[in-house]
This record gives structure tokens, C-alpha cells and sequence, in this order.
């Protein structure tokens, strides 16, 4: 009994040490933001500097751009960070969002092993070299998780020509039936991964499995430079004009959710397109490698 | 309140036009689950049998430490696997990463210790004249362990259903070792993962909801077995 009274005693203690740890600092935001913005090594960068500029803190939950949208949409952030601009603009044509600011963009580029069985090296039309990726039967890993970099990867697909499977889910969202669908290659059998993750997680995916994925470039070059052990996978098509990758940054309408922080989120916006955020933006390398290409001021040193 | 509505509802939906890619889902993740606690249940119940019934120095140890591993978490059972069987790994030459059998031999780690603990406790249970009056009656060793498993099912049948209900309800080894992949890989719970990281909050909680009921079924099915057997 009196070893589990000093128990009781402890673990009351680790409790109130725990739960009294509190939240001291209050210029702190909550941003939902693409994983291809933390993964790239970026945020670990732009956010610091943020800090001593503005002081402004931000908690960053990183998902896929439908998340992320999703996140604002439900007034669960204050800001999102995202790159799919069509469904950035109906954001915030909806009301969700008060602005849309570009920010800056990079490209996509299609990955693959060393031995490139599907044979795209040196492939600037994007599309074709998805159709001989399915036509030679190659493993390609999908993100498949409704991000931007999937939102795109669907796109190139139906453009190949390639019979697409659409697979439709019927949900109900408020009281009203929906479907939701996702294209993907038709008889793509056990070539074609869909593996729902995150940019850097889809990426060692492919590593392992020595397959093809259609990656940002910031995070691809940041797991191939940035790393220890660098991925065994190497770019294959890239330059195509369908391959541009924008993000933009919008604050969360606070008519829409009087919680927001607007003005710690609308402050923010307008430090990333400031000079300062946009040279600390210019300046991000990895290995000598711009992974981001700022867009506010695009002649910014 | 809609919320929940909406979600049940499209569990229904899901559930009555019999979704291939969900029929899927919960295929993989039951036998994932079952295969994994098979095998458990084979290490587990013999291995905690001989620590309950033998004697010998540092058996305190042993049981401290098999208590310690079933708070094991299960990133950290996902990274040590994946450490061994990643394409760098020792093993990796076998292409385990990514498979179902990566899943397996994380989940069988993650629950030998439930199934062994809860044995040893079981077993401890047993009054002691059970095994001296079998002795005595001139039953031999393995006689005498039955008569002592015999005893103790009620106990052992439980560790093998909580063993169940870890492996179908965990998501980090699935996720780490199996990736989620589609039709390959993809279970019950990083299913539910990647519909909330899409934002699909309410297909998230109608697969929770087939989740539960499966899970219900199983804990009814393993009970009735348990029932039957007592005398």
C-alpha cells in the first residue's frame, strides 16, 4: 500500500509537470502547408528569419494540398501555404480566403532509376513519357493522396491517351450524396502504386522499389543532396511547360471564422512577398542547387 | 451532429454497393492481422509457458523486461525492421520493404510480448497442486503441461484476442513497413490515415465505423470459442 501511495504521488507529479508546461508565447499562427515546403528543407529556413523580423511564430501541420485546403476551408488554421492554383483560386473566390498572393513556383520532373527501363531519358514532353512508362509496364509510384503534386499527376495521365479508370466514391456531406473519383492508368495491374503519402515518403517509395515517380523539385533534390545516403534515383524528363509548380500563400477570411488571426496571418503573407522573404526565398540552396524561384519579385538577388 | 450523420450514412453506402477497393482494404488487414497473431500465439503461449513454470535465475528480469516491451511503440518496432529489410539493410536483398510480410514480422514483434506476459500470468494463476496432483497421478512432463495449459485457457484465449485487437487497430508498422499501397498493402487503419490527410473526414470515419463492427464480430466469434470450452 505504501509503494502505491509513492507511485500515486509520482505520477501526480509527472501530470502537473506536464499539463503546466502552458503556452507562453502569443504571436503564434497555425499554418497548413504542402509536405513538399517542409520536406525541401525551406521552412527550417524561412521561418527563423521570420521570426526575428516579425516575431511572429508559426505551428506548421504539413499534409497534402487537399488537406491543407481542406484545413482553411474548416477554419482549423489561420493561413495556408499550397500549391494547386485552380483550387487555390475557387478558395478563395468561395469566401474561405481573402487573397491569394504568389509566392513562388518550382517544377515537377519525372524520376526514375539509374537503368531507366521505360527508356525516357532526355524527355521534355511529359505526357509521352508517362505513356512509355505504362506502355513498357515500369513500376510508377502515385502519391494517390489528392495533394497538388496527384492533382497534376491526373492531369498528365489524361492527357496521355491512355484509357484512365475512375474510380468514384459516393460520400455524404451534408445530408447531400457526393462522388468523389480518381483517375488512374486503366490495366496498370501491379505497375501503377498508389501509396497515399507524402512527397518524401513517395520518393525512399520509389528509391526502394527502383521505380519512376513524378516529384517537386525541391524536395527530390533536397532527399538526393540533402542526405546521408542520397536517393538512387535520377531525373529524367523535365522542362515541360505543364510541369510548373506555383504555390501561393493565403490568409483565412476571418469573416468567415472571427478566430482566425488575420493580422498575424495577413502579416506574414506580406513578409514572404517582401523583399526579405523573397531573397530568403531566392537564396535557399542545397548543394548549390535554387530549389524555389520567387514569384513576387522574380528579380530579387 | 451532421458530421456523424453524413459519416454513417456513407459507411452505409460504402457497405451496401460492397466497394471493391474496401473489400480490399479490410481482406489485407484481416489477414495481416490473423497470419500475425497465429504466429505470435505460436512463439508466445510456449515461450511464456516455460518462463511461468520453470525456475530459474534472472526470471524476474525476463518478466520486467517482456512488460517493458509491450509499451514498445510501434514507430520504434516500424524503424528497426525497416533499418534491417530496406534495400541497404542486411536484408535487404529479399525486397521484404513494402510487403505484407514486412507488416507481419513487425506486428509478430509488436505482440509476442502480449501474448507471452499474458500467459505467464495465466499460468501463474494455476495453483500449484494442479501440477503436483497430475505428478503425482503419474502424468509425464507434457501431460503435466496440459493439464496446466488446460487450466489456464481462459487466460491464454484472452492474451491471443488483446493480441488481436493490437495488430488490427495499430497503424504505425503498417504504415512504415507495409507504405500504404494501394491494393497491396493498404489496411483498415492507414486507410483511415490517408483519408484524413486528404481531408476526407467522412469516408475516414465510415471505414472507423467498419473497423469497429469488424472488430466487434471477431471479439464476439473469439468469445463464443472461449464460452464453449468451459466446462
Amino acid at each position: 500500500m505504501k509503494k502505491f501511495c509513492i507511485g500515486l504521488v509520482i505520477l501526480g507529479c509527472l501530470m502537473f509537470g506536464i499539463t503546466s508546461g502552458g503556452f507562453a508565447a502569443d504571436k503564434v499562427i497555425k499554418m497548413s502547408t504542402t509536405t513538399s515546403t517542409l520536406a525541401s528543407g525551406l521552412l527550417d529556413i524561412l521561418l527563423p528569419e521570420l521570426k526575428k523580423d516579425t516575431g511572429i511564430e508559426i505551428k506548421v501541420l504539413a499534409k497534402g494540398t487537399g488537406a491543407a485546403i481542406r484545413d482553411g476551408m474548416d477554419g482549423n488554421v489561420d493561413v495556408i501555404f499550397v500549391h494547386a492554383l485552380e483550387r487555390e483560386k475557387e478558395f478563395v473566390e468561395k469566401g474561405y480566403g481573402t487573397k491569394r498572393y504568389a509566392v513562388m513556383h518550382n517544377d515537377f520532373i519525372v524520376v526514375g532509376p539509374k537503368e531507366d527501363p521505360a527508356g525516357i531519358k532526355g524527355m521534355t514532353d511529359a505526357a509521352e513519357a508517362l505513356k512509355k512508362i505504362a506502355l513498357s509496364g515500369s513500376t510508377f509510384i502515385s502519391r494517390g493522396d489528392d495533394s497538388g503534386t496527384h492533382t497534376k499527376e491526373q492531369e498528365l495521365w489524361e492527357t496521355t491517351g491512355i484509357p484512365m479508370n475512375k474510380e468514384t466514391r459516393t460520400i455524404v456531406l451534408e445530408g447531400k450524396e457526393l462522388k468523389v473519383s480518381f483517375f488512374s492508368p486503366q490495366d496498370s495491374g501491379r505497375w501503377y502504386v498508389s501509396i497515399g503519402q507524402g512527397m518524401g515518403k513517395t520518393l525512399t517509395f520509389a528509391d526502394e522499389k527502383q521505380a519512376y515517380t513524378l516529384a517537386d523539385r525541391g524536395t527530390y533534390v533536397n532527399y538526393k543532396l540533402g542526405r546521408a545516403v542520397p536517393l538512387d534515383l535520377e531525373i529524367f524528363c523535365e522542362g515541360d511547360s505543364r510541369l510548373a509548380n506555383p504555390y501561393g500563400v493565403i490568409p483565412v477570411n476571418p469573416k468567415k471564422f472571427p478566430h482566425v488571426r488575420y493580422d498575424l496571418a495577413e502579416q506574414f503573407a506580406q513578409w514572404l512577398i517582401s523583399p526579405r522573404g523573397q531573397s530568403v526565398i531566392k537564396n535557399y540552396q542545397v548543394l548549390g542547387q535554387t530549389l524555389f524561384f520567387p514569384d513576387a519579385i522574380p528579380g530579387i538577388k | 451532429m451532421d458530421f456523424f450523420v453524413d459519416s454513417f450514412l456513407s459507411s452505409l453506402i460504402l457497405i451496401r454497393t460492397v466497394d471493391p477497393a474496401l473489400l480490399n482494404i479490410v481482406y489485407v488487414s484481416l489477414k495481416v492481422s490473423l497470419l500475425s497473431t497465429l504466429i505470435a500465439g505460436a512463439v508466445g503461449i510456449p515461450f511464456g509457458f516455460v518462463v511461468a513454470v520453470t525456475e530459474f535465475a534472472g526470471k524476474r528480469a525476463v518478466i520486467t523486461l517482456l512488460n517493458t516491451l509491450l509499451a514498445l511503440p510501434t514507430v520504434v518496432i516500424g524503424l528497426f525492421v525497416y533499418m534491417f529489410i530496406s534495400r541497404r539493410g542486411i536484408f535487404g536483398v529479399f525486397d521484404l520493404l513494402y510487403t505484407q510480410k514486412a507488416m507481419i514480422i513487425g506486428q509478430v514483434i509488436l505482440i509476442v510480448p502480449v501474448v507471452t506476459t499474458f500467459t505467464i500470468t495465466a499460468i501463474s494463476r494455476i495453483d500449484t497442486r494442479y501440477r503436483r496432483t497430475a505428478m503425482t497421478l503419474g502424468a509425464d512432463r507434457i501431460q503435466t503441461a496440459m493439464v496446466i495449459l488446460r487450466e489456464a485457457r481462459f487466460g491464454i484465449v484472452a492474451s491471443v484476442v488483446a493480441a488481436f485487437g493490437r495488430v488490427i487497430s495499430e497503424v504505425g508498422i503498417s504504415m512504415m513497413l507495409g507504405g500504404n499501397a494501394k491494393g497491396f498493402t493498404r489496411t483498415m487503419t492507414t486507410a483511415m490515415a490517408l483519408e484524413y490527410d486528404k481531408g476526407e473526414f467522412v469516408l475516414a470515419v465510415a471505414l472507423g465505423i467498419i473497423l469497429m463492427s469488424i472488430s466487434l464480430v471477431m471479439n464476439i466469434l473469439l468469445n463464443y470459442f472461449q464460452g464453449r470450452t468451459a466446462v
